[in-house]
């Protein structure tokens, strides 16, 4: 037999889902793309399940059923870039980690501050295997001197506005885009890591730094930037989102500005969550090269802090391909960053889940629900009439990374060799199933 | 083959106490050697050495140079300046290419930290690390230590006070290390400004007061400060570093009567040291040069040397 009324059934899993309540055993049915409806197990429905042909069925016992994965923080690399990734290899690692949408940097060559290059990864990611939502420039090259043309920007589809990559460093700027871009109702997100006292530094300023006469990036370059960036919110009232926050101080800054009301919301990376700055010193890795760098024990567990208490609304990778080639190399010549969209879930589930600090529940809110209320996306949700986008993960699977098996074109990742558990087994785009291990 | 615990020479943080003790018993020997009219053993005949020198060097290459030669080792030197390195090559290329070329050891300088490290992840040669960025110079602080010890007869119990640009200098760091580990016990003194950050945590008396700093010392050990550091701000003028920082004869009152005065060199006559202090017969500033020939000698027979051959009698 064959169901006309459903295209797709997802049998027996665990549906973890904000709106839909947490933890319920039951079956998601999906129609032209959509979902159509969610049951808990009965007779009738027992019933009607064997109306589904088999190919219609996918068996999800044993396994957690989640709305497909956000991920608001991703290079693309195209335009400019192609040989480190493109958006085709990018949204290709994004769904083999369990990701359905991603939210791409301006930081491209040439940048995203304008329409034609806003349509151009549209279009090029019209038939890839995640969604994709740009974020454009806040200004114009993201050279922090003029406003780029957000309205034009937002006019086509640019759900937020960053200079990532670079801190806006003059506060009348910063002023200026927060302003403007209050009239759209989009988040200015911030790259926040004062220029001149990072003073391109390599790695964060602490005793590690010191031992290895490595020039260091200091933690209040961070505080700095978001205590700034929280004044001027406060005073236009618009929204602001901290990228990739890292520090102690800045997270308690966070923490007291949404005390006080303040519309500030901030995200925070795996590997800030799981890596110090001591892991350096031991191969002088240049993977572990990331901006904001790699802090200290303590801003590490105050991150985690953040996250269970929610003053981190959400975690993001920062997946940034580097050619192997740009890698190879003395640590102080490598360009920062560090890919992640195929290690984000496992890492998730192995140091932060497992280690008790929040619940499957809690984890899931900060990869779906959280990060699309921050830039206005669809999805996020398994409540019927959504976009079919469903991640289902298995969650007690014990994998090791490997280089040969990334889906992005580049490598560089310091977590290759690490067994990891947890790991997505299927992600379904819009009903069709994009990705199956 | 090599007879420390390590078959390179990356630094000395890690570098145990038997290694360092091994090393200066050992350059005890070959400073013999170069005392002999024919300066010059066969303990590394056959064996080809490389210096590869990324930053400019006068003293420590023409050092390891000559160490190498009066151990009878083969040598090629390589500077950026002459190589393909203008070219873009890559540092692995560059060693790839050269180690192809049968190369048993490298010396290498370079401005990167951890470069030195880096070079073991794909050679097989030994690497000596001869200065890599701010991070280390391991045989600048052997050949240091080897001068004190020469003059005291131990280094154990001695009070020996850094003075300079305490943030920035890879001799400052492997002298740390090095002295801690042979029990003597570390000042450092320089501006604020140049004292790297939780400097405090390399478990040294800190100091910004000169004269507190040498109160009771034995030994001086003078670094270069560099004009760059003035030019970004870091302190306002020559002038005032040598006011506050400068070693001259008034402030030698304060160290002990059989006091010892350093400095790695090259000098900036009269802006950290004036030329009464560094001409004085309390200054070794020229045998730490020629101590320097024995403990490479030493590092390089050490780790490489054919004992059958290596007779140095």
């Amino acid at each position: 037999m064959t169901s006309k009324k459903y295209d797709l059934v997802i049998k027996d899993g665990r549906i973890i889902d904000s709106a839909l309540g947490f933890g319920r055993d039951g079956h998601i049915f999906i129609k032209d793309g959509k979902i159509a409806k969610v049951e808990s197990d009965s007779a009738p429905i027992r019933q009607e399940l064997k109306t589904f042909d088999k190919e219609q069925i996918i068996d999800a016992a044993g396994k957690l059923v989640v709305p497909g994965l956000i991920d608001i923080h991703v290079h693309l690399r195209e335009p400019g870039r192609e040989d480190e990734e493109t958006i085709e290899t990018g949204c290709n690692a994004a769904s083999s980690g369990g990701f359905t949408s991603i939210c791409c940097m301006p930081n491209t060559q040439p940048r995203i501050d304008n329409q034609e290059t806003v349509k151009f990864v549209q279009d090029r990611a019209k038939n890839a295997n995640a969604r994709v939502y740009v974020v454009g420039a806040i200004t114009k090259h993201t050279e922090g001197k003029e406003l780029a043309e957000i309205g034009d920007l937002v006019e086509v589809g640019a759900v937020g506005i960053t200079d990532d990559g670079c801190y806006v460093q003059n506060p009348e700027m910063m002023r200026r885009a927060l302003e403007y871009a209050k009239m759209f109702d989009i988040p200015v997100m911030q790259h926040a890591e004062d220029q001149f006292l990072c003073g391109g530094g390599f790695m964060n300023e602490s005793y590690e730094s010191t031992r290895l006469g490595l020039k260091g990036a200091p933690a209040v370059a961070e505080e700095l930037a978001v205590l700034r960036d929280i004044v001027l919110c406060r005073l236009t009232g618009a929204r602001l989102h901290i990228q990739h926050i890292t520090t102690r101080r800045a997270v308690e800054a966070v923490r007291q500005a949404k005390k006080e009301g303040v519309r500030v919301t901030c995200e925070a990376t795996p590997q800030h969550m799981v890596l110090t700055d001591k892991e350096i010193g031991k191969e002088f890795n240049t993977n572990l090269r990331v901006n904001p760098p790699l802090r200290t024990e303590e801003d590490r567990l105050a991150v985690i802090e953040g996250l269970v208490d929610g003053t981190i609304d959400c975690i993001a990778s920062d997946h940034a391909p580097h050619s192997e080639e740009e890698k190879d190399c003395e640590f102080d010549k490598a360009p920062p960053g560090m890919i992640g969209l195929e290690t984000t879930l496992g890492l998730v589930k192995t140091f932060i889940i497992d280690k008790g600090y929040l619940s499957w529940a809690d984890a899931i809110r900060k990869m779906t629900v959280n990060p699309a209320r921050i830039l206005n996306l669809p999805g996020g949700t398994l409540e019927p009439g959504n976009n079919a986008d469903i991640t289902i993960i298995d969650p007690e699977k014990k994998w090791t990374v490997i280089a040969s098996n990334f889906k992005s074109m580049s490598h560089n990742s310091p977590f290759i060799g690490w067994k990891l558990n947890g790991q997505a087994q299927m992600t379904i785009l819009g009903g069709k199933v994009v990705f199956e291990r | 083959m090599s007879r420390l615990s390590s078959r390179h020479l990356l630094g000395l943080e890690h570098t145990p106490q038997e290694d360092i003790t091994a090393i200066l018993d050992t350059a005890d020997t070959f400073r013999e050697v170069l005392d002999r009219t024919i300066k010059k053993v066969p303990t590394l005949r056959g064996i080809t050495v490389l210096n590869l020198f990324y930053e400019p060097s006068t003293r420590t290459r023409i050092s390891f140079e000559l160490a190498e030669k009066r151990l009878s080792a083969d040598t090629i030197s390589f500077s950026p300046s002459t190589s393909s390195v203008k070219k873009g090559e890559s540092l692995r290329d560059t060693l790839q290419n050269i180690e192809a070329m049968k190369i048993d050891m490298v010396v290498v300088r370079h401005s990167s930290p951890g470069v030195p490290f880096f070079l073991t992840q794909f050679s097989d040669a030994n690497i000596i690390n001869a200065g890599d960025g701010s991070h280390e110079h391991p045989t600048q602080a052997l050949l240091d230590m080897y001068t004190i010890r020469k003059k005291y007869g131990k280094l154990d119990g001695l009070r020996v006070v850094l003075v300079g640009d305490i943030k920035h200098s890879r001799v400052i760091r492997s002298n740390i290390w090095g002295l801690k580990t042979m029990g003597a016990s570390v000042a450092l003194c320089g501006p604020a400004t140049l004292l790297p950050h939780e400097v405090e945590k390399f478990g040294c008396d800190v100091y910004t007061n000169l004269d507190e700093a040498l109160e009771g010392a034995d030994v001086v050990n003078v670094m270069r400060i560099q004009l760059e550091r003035q030019e970004a701000g870091l302190f306002p003028s020559q002038r005032e570093y040598t006011k506050l920082f400068g070693i001259n004869q008034e402030r030698l009152k304060h160290l002990k009567k059989n006091y010892t005065i350093m400095h790695p060199g090259p000098m900036n006559r009269g802006v950290e040291i004036t030329s009464a202090v560094a001409d004085s017969s309390k200054s070794v500033i020229l045998d730490q040069v020629t101590n320097g020939q024995a403990v490479r000698m030493a590092v390089l027979y050490l780790m490489r040397g054919n004992i059958e051959e290596g007779s140095l009698s």
